[in-house]
């Protein structure tokens, strides 16, 4: 029981610190992607959806080789000691950043795109600066956006199955998540506990999609 | 009067539109801005609040705002503007969005949250949701909004416009008294030629991006300069016999009399002298 604690415990870890990178990460990249008037911001956007499309096998296979100790990105990190990523949990939430990058830049820039130019030129023409109204204004207006996009994230990752294999591996403590689990708990005929862990992620998708369907109506409710 | 008052000339393009404005206003007092949809009204009052750029030349007294090398962001000109439809920061109280710009205004405040919640009625108001308030009660919150970030300069965008008369009526006595107890120009735009000559003491008329006439409402649209092209599309925009009337008095510099039971005396008051 108490290895099944610790790959939930794990899978939890990885999900809320993904959550939260990916909360700092796309904010911004939203902000610019909602206001931005250049046909190139298209393509930024069209890259950053790639992982909603392509397979999460062939994702992780660029991944394990990005990561590798023979890429370019280990050369740089190797003067602080760093000579590989794949099969560790700091790859494994990079490679989970990039995989749920989509789910939480869309509802974010839905958000900034829908409120429209008009609360910020308010906050101009009332002495906030850019940045203040960025904070005090658009943010706040974005609130049902960033809820969505973090709770889609949080799910997203914790279901994620073919980046977590390519370049996790099931490490035991370290990259072995619960759908890991689930799959060798099921290859090695341990069905009872496969069951276990697989009810128990029913129960949680469940939970995650009723709170957010009640939060939306709430936020409904409120909007004029 | 263009010492201490508004200097204003822009020219530019937005897609097919062409502005090509100049004008003046006095330092003290509302001046309306006047004409048809789409003559470049609310054009002309972003690019005095900096929300629209185009090229040109802005001061108010004697501070540039605006000219070939310098352009102040909207943030720093202090002209407080109120949208057609309020746009009132849904995230927060009314109290929050009264607070909004008096929060940013610093130690120099003059005008206080209680002077205003007084001033526009809005006691009541102070804890309630945005979302709550009538069309009417929306705009008295913007215009206090507007008021507690200390402007030096008030834009007013047709803020009756998207109202019922109800409502109108209820908010007219309010823009009435900010006229007596303002220090600072407002510009009052608007496609209704009875609510400017209720509210302003000068005149401004545009059509298709240009200024056609401007001048002192009470000595009359232009001073007598008042060209036939002017009257006729003025007439033709306020069709209804009480505003004929009104504009045909305002274009002859005289204030009416009570005895034509067809014609309010409230439409053309007299100025008070010390605005005038």
């Amino acid at each position: 029981m108490s290895d099944l604690a610790e790959v939930v415990l794990l899978t939890l870890k990885l999900a809320g610190l993904t959550t939260l990178i990916l909360l700092v990460l796309a904010t911004p990249l939203a902000w610019w992607l909602a206001r931005s008037k250049g046909w190139w911001s298209e393509v930024v956007a069209a890259v950053t959806a790639l992982p909603i499309v392509l397979p999460p096998t062939v994702l992780g296979f660029y991944l394990l080789i990005a990561l590798g100790p023979k890429s370019p990105l280990m050369y740089l990190l190797a003067p602080l000691g760093v000579r590989t990523l794949a099969f560790t949990f700091a790859g494994l939430v990079i490679g989970s950043v990039i995989y749920s990058l989509p789910f939480a830049v869309q509802p974010i820039r839905n958000a900034f795109a829908a409120m429209g130019e008009r609360p910020l030129e308010a906050a101009a023409t009332l002495r906030a600066s850019p940045l203040d109204a960025f904070f005090s204004v658009a943010l706040p207006l974005a609130r049902p956006g960033l809820l969505t996009a973090a709770i889609l994230v949080f799910a997203h990752t914790i279901g994620e199955f073919g980046v977590v294999l390519m370049i996790g591996g099931g490490i035991p403590g370290q990259t072995k998540v619960v759908s890991i689990e689930i799959y060798q708990l099921v290859e090695a005929l341990d069905w009872g506990r496969a069951h276990l862990l697989a009810a128990g992620l029913v129960a949680f998708a469940f939970a995650v999609m009723l709170f957010t369907f009640l939060m939306e109506r709430r936020f409904g409710r409120m909007r004029p | 009067m263009a010492e201490d008052g508004i200097e204003a000339r822009f020219s530019g393009r937005l897609g097919e539109f062409r502005l090509d404005v100049a004008f003046t206003a006095p330092a003290r007092g509302i001046t309306g801005l006047f004409g048809p949809s789409g003559c470049g009204k609310t054009t002309l009052l972003r690019c005095l609040a900096g929300l629209t750029r185009m090229d040109g030349r802005l001061s108010l007294g004697g501070e540039v705002w605006q000219d070939a090398r310098e352009f102040v962001p909207p943030h720093r000109r202090h002209a407080a503007y109120v949208f057609q439809d309020a746009d009132l920061f849904s995230h927060l109280s009314v109290r929050g969005n009264l607070e909004f710009g008096l929060r940013r205004a610093g130690t120099q405040a003059a005008t206080g949250l209680d002077e205003v919640v007084a001033l526009l009625s809005l006691e009541g108001l102070l804890a309630r949701s945005t979302a709550k308030l009538s069309g009417g009660e929306r705009q008295r919150v913007a215009i206090g909004r507007a008021l507690l970030s200390q402007p030096r300069l008030l834009l007013l965008d047709e803020p009756l416009a998207g109202l019922d008369a109800a409502a109108k009526a209820e908010i007219l006595p309010y823009l009435e008294r900010l006229h007596d107890t303002l220090a600072i120009p407002v510009i009052h735009v608007s496609h209704d030629l009875a609510e400017i000559a209720r509210l302003a003491d000068q005149l401004i008329v545009m059509k298709a991006g240009r200024v056609v006439a401007s001048g002192p409402c009470k000595a009359g649209v232009v001073g007598g300069g008042a060209t036939e092209d002017v009257r006729a599309m003025l007439e033709a925009q306020e069709p209804d016999v009480v505003t004929g009337l009104a504009l045909a008095a305002l274009m002859a510099g005289l204030a009416p009399v009570g005895s034509s039971p067809a014609f309010p005396t409230s439409l053309v008051p007299p100025r008070s002298p010390r605005l005038a």
